[in-house]
């Protein structure tokens, strides 16, 4: 009677054990051993469990909790929570769950499995990205779902990313013929990318024809990678190129075209930066739709509120100044810092969070290049700031006057222009630039009071090198700068290689001591 | 000509060894216990040096402000054997050769029990020789690059061997990493913890092919060929990771980057020693998640003296977004280390307050005790935390006990005899266990 106790018992348990498995699963989540988590994602995702897309997806985006108990919960959209095991809504206090949270391990884990489970979406876009999800886990276990996904694919592009995603599961497999592999080596180096690359060099145990393909199909893609990695440094170079105009942009006008030592030029910069941040918080609190559209309300402001301090500085310091460099130069410095220590009263001394919107974060990819969003955003920021300026100046009548004062200050007033006027107006336009560039500089780097200072050493080294008051060689010079800074980058490291930047530029200016493009004629002497 | 003197006597406690070093530090004894004696009542001064303005600013006002807290609660508690203590706040503005100045003025002109202070190393190395002359007491809050025990120091920042190499342990074994990226600010601190370690990778078997080392400077903003060098050094078949110790300023456009590259932690995770509450507040964390930092604190420690820590710091800032982070920990600490050591010493006189520090205990946040050792640093454990999308730090590992701070590095060649202790009889910083003798390699 015992014995055929035990052996109904026997006979049962794996069937008791298979109906319980999600369970135990489920169990694992709220144990906090990140592991047995893991593990448990995994075998959820293959377990046919109905509820399995849903409880990953939920844990994915932060909205699965557990309470003591250990009882799952999903956090709907609109806050009420949901239990997992019976799928009806539960009451429950905030205070008595707790999120549940992952590690590196888990989120591996979660994306391979949802890369699995999201194979046969109707949208092609999410079986796009399953497939992308599933190369990247390259899990031999996945391969039977994916052939019977390629199997059923109609879009060609999707079919690709899964014929790709099978080739590196079958790679990885232990048990696949060598024929196979072959194959599945000549897909992924037709891939071409650094993926591909990584994927050839890390196949376990091959036999000497895989490794040997693998070794061939690695060469060959680093080759020409190598080519893009030259174009990737020009693109690298530009964007760092057109940080520098935006930066030195400014200066061009106030030090190069006016001749003021501007130290506080950096800080005009800084208070762009800071606008933003404030156009960013009322937009987060007063309306959040309008998030994406934040620093192109930010660029007219920032310029506003930068040229009006400009003016403000320009009437109440510089102009008792004019014609005594040495005192303009303490007395902007001194101003800058000043400047500092106020912003660092009124926004505290730590570093302010600055949005990028969605359009401009991420990054494309073109052939073997990846072109980040936001440094793309910013070279036709730069071009179109550079335009405006230079058509403000030409066809404008400021423009004209602003010309005609620095040309010629003494003719200027002769004919009739208020030159006082001109200057407060040239300065604010300078700062203004200043200002704008802020914005710009918002997105790739530190809003804190001290983000001026990093840009002053840089812009002054443009203006100086493309030729003092010439606009067109302040462009030239700080595209020029930012491609050798960042051939030589690679090369010589970057401590090295902005030393070996500066150590030319000195002896540049060596030999033209007026730089790229110095101004000729009368204007020269003025 | 007073500096004459010291040189002198610099130069001769190399040649004479423990002896002479010990007749020294008596000699400094005592004329300290004199001028001791004459502040041996009235309120006690605190002396609080931490840059307020200029580049660090960033950083060390926050120090600042929770030392103004905890002396503030202390006086509340009746002060220190009946006194009060009174802080005395200066701001050496981010300049290294004006932290010396200021020190010595907190010193000698304030008289001052104890100083908290300095956050990078080069501040620190700055004031070195001022409280070694002085014999004045300096609790140090930041983790650092060790290679260093100076008997009027107490180091309450971690040693490489409580940060940098149980989190490269961690990736080792968590995340099978075999390829290591070291990436930091071209100074002291990052070089060092990279030379421990290199050696101590290599020591673990990894191959020299497989370790990458990047320098940049201070303030680096342009990114975008090193990350694309990470990925492209990431890209050899074989699980990588980065080390960074780059420097606080230049993290927010280097995440920025990797953001935007598309580097997720899980597919080349970058574990930061730099990195804090602090510094995540003014970034966007969400393309950020997952990446890790290694700290002996992180704010969002479960326990019911971090949670009541909190609660008293944004009632004393007025504003409850405030973060709280490691070095916060380590002065809070440090203070409460100080106040113990005064209250067993009966007195604030300096040699005797050394003496009474080490072997006090004093809880910290994390839900243990904390013990000054003989080589004046402190017992601590190891968190590693992953970055959440709200700004927090999701601890994924702690160290199972405290962690004991290797103040020398075995994995230097020059200093793996050395160790530190102030306890008598050794009483000194850097006694070579090889040839028996203090005064070890460098100091």
């Amino acid at each position: 009677m015992r014995f055929a106790l035990l052996l109904l018992g026997l006979v049962l348990l794996p069937v008791l054990a298979r109906a319980g498995e999600p369970t135990d699963a489920f169990s694992a989540f709220s144990s906090g051993d990140y592991d047995a988590m893991a593990a448990a994602v995994t075998e959820l995702a293959v377990s046919g469990d109905p509820r399995a897309g849903a409880v990953i997806t939920a844990l994915q985006a932060g909205r699965l909790y557990a309470n003591a108990a250990g009882q799952l919960l999903i956090r709907e959209a609109d806050g009420s929570f949901r239990d997992i095991a019976s799928g009806k809504p539960a009451t429950v206090d905030e205070d008595d769950v707790r999120k549940i949270r992952m590690n590196n391990a888990v989120r591996r884990a979660a994306d391979a499995a949802q890369g699995g489970l999201r194979l046969f979406a109707a949208d092609p876009a999410t079986r796009r990205l399953a497939a992308a999800a599933l190369f990247k886990s390259h899990d031999p276990a996945s391969l039977p779902a994916l052939s019977r996904a390629l199997a059923k694919e109609q879009d060609p592009s999707v079919r690709a990313l899964m014929a790709e995603a099978e080739a590196a599961a079958m790679v990885m497999s232990a048990d696949a013929p060598e024929a196979k592999k072959l194959a599945a080596i000549a897909i992924i180096r037709a891939r071409g990318d650094l993926d591909a690359s990584a994927l050839l060099a890390s196949i376990p145990n091959p036999t000497p024809a895989v490794a040997a393909a693998a070794h061939d199909g690695v060469v060959a893609i680093q080759r020409v990678l190598q080519l893009w990695d030259v174009l990737e440094s020009v693109f690298y170079g530009l964007s760092l190129g057109s940080v520098l105009l935006l930066a030195a942009i400014g200066l061009a006008i106030t030090f190069g075209v006016m001749g003021v030592i501007n130290m506080a030029h950096g800080e005009m910069v800084m208070i762009g930066a800071y606008v933003t941040f404030v156009v960013q918080d009322v937009i987060r609190s007063e309306a959040p739709s309008l998030f994406g559209a934040s620093v192109l309300i930010a660029a007219p402001l920032a310029f506003a509120v930068a040229g009006v301090i400009g003016i403000a500085i320009e009437r109440s310091l510089i102009r008792f100044l004019y014609g005594r460099p040495l005192e303009t130069l303490l007395a902007t410095w001194g101003l800058s810092l000043v400047l500092q220590q106020a912003v660092r009263s009124i926004f505290g001394p730590t570093n302010r969070e600055v949005g990028t919107p969605s359009w401009m974060s991420g990054a494309v990819p073109l052939g073997g290049l990846t072109i980040t969003l936001n440094r793309l955003t910013i070279i036709a920021f730069a071009i179109l700031v550079f335009a405006a300026l230079m058509a403000l100046l030409r066809y404008t009548a400021l423009g004209l006057k602003m010309r005609a004062v620095t040309q010629n200050r003494a003719m200027a007033a002769a004919m009739g222009i208020r030159t006082p006027w001109i200057d407060a107006l040239t300065f604010g336009l300078g700062s203004g630039i200043a200002g704008m560039a802020g914005v710009a500089l918002s997105q790739i780097d530190n809003v804190s009071p001290n983000l001026g200072q990093s840009y002053i050493i840089d812009s002054f080294m443009v203006v100086v090198f493309g030729g003092v008051g010439n606009l067109w060689g302040t462009a030239l010079g700080a595209l020029l700068l930012g491609v050798v800074n960042k051939f030589l980058e690679p090369v010589a490291g970057a401590v090295l290689g902005k030393i070996a930047v500066l150590v030319l530029v000195i002896l540049f200016i060596q030999r033209r001591p007026r730089g790229l493009f110095p101004l000729k004629g009368r204007a020269a002497e003025a | 000509m007073a500096n004459d003197d010291l040189s002198l006597t610099r130069r001769r406690f190399g040649g004479l060894g423990m002896a002479a070093m010990a007749a020294a530090t008596l000699g400094g004894g005592k004329l300290a216990t004199s001028a001791a004696r004459a502040a041996e009542s009235g309120p006690i001064k605190i002396g609080i040096l931490h840059s307020l303005s200029g580049t660090m600013a960033i950083s060390e006002t926050t120090l600042k402000d929770v030392m103004l807290m905890l002396i503030e609660e202390q006086n509340k508690k009746g002060g220190v054997l009946g006194r009060k203590l009174v802080p005395v706040v200066v701001d050496p503005a981010s300049n290294w050769p004006l932290f010396a100045e200021k020190a010595r003025g907190l010193l000698t002109s304030d008289k001052c029990a104890a100083v908290f202070g300095c956050w990078t190393s080069v501040s620190r190395k700055s004031v070195l020789p001022v409280f070694e002359e002085l014999n004045g007491l300096l609790f140090y809050p930041v983790q650092y690059e060790g290679q260093e025990c100076s008997r009027n120091v107490v180091y309450t920042g971690a040693a490489p061997n409580q940060q940098a190499i149980p989190a490269v342990d961690y990736l080792m074994q968590e995340d099978k990493v075999q390829r290591w990226v070291l990436a930091g600010t071209d100074y002291v601190y990052p070089r060092t913890t990279n030379q421990i370690l290199e050696s101590y990778l290599k020591s673990k078997g990894v191959a020299a092919g497989d370790i990458m080392i990047n320098y940049t400077p201070f303030g680096h903003s342009d990114w975008q060929n090193i990350v694309a060098q990470i990925k492209q050094f990431g890209s050899a078949g074989k699980k990588t990771a980065v080390v960074s110790t780059i420097n606080g300023d230049a993290n927010v456009p280097f995440y920025k980057e990797l953001g935007n590259q598309g580097i997720k932690a899980t597919d080349i995770p970058v574990v930061a020693f730099s990195v804090g509450e602090e510094e995540l507040a003014g970034m966007d964390t969400k393309p950020l998640v997952g990446h890790l930092a290694a700290w002996n604190y992180f704010m969002s420690v479960d326990t019911p003296e971090n949670k009541a820590f909190i609660k008293k710091w944004h009632e004393f800032i007025k504003n409850p977004k405030r973060t709280t982070n490691d070095p916060m920990e380590a002065h809070y600490i440090g203070f409460n280390m100080w106040v113990k050591a005064v209250q067993k010493a009966g007195t604030t006189d300096t040699n005797a307050v050394i003496d009474a520090l080490v072997g006090v205990s004093v809880p910290n946040l994390s839900g243990g005790y904390s013990t000054l050792m003989g080589n004046h640093h402190i017992t601590k454990p190891v968190l590693i935390g992953e970055i959440q999308d709200d700004g927090q730090f999701n601890i994924v590992s702690r160290t199972p006990g405290l962690v004991v701070a290797q103040e020398w590095s075995p994995y230097v060649a020059e200093t793996k005899d050395l160790i530190g202790d102030w306890r008598a009889p050794l009483s000194c910083g850097n006694f070579n266990v090889k040839t028996g003798k203090c005064g070890g390699a460098s100091k």
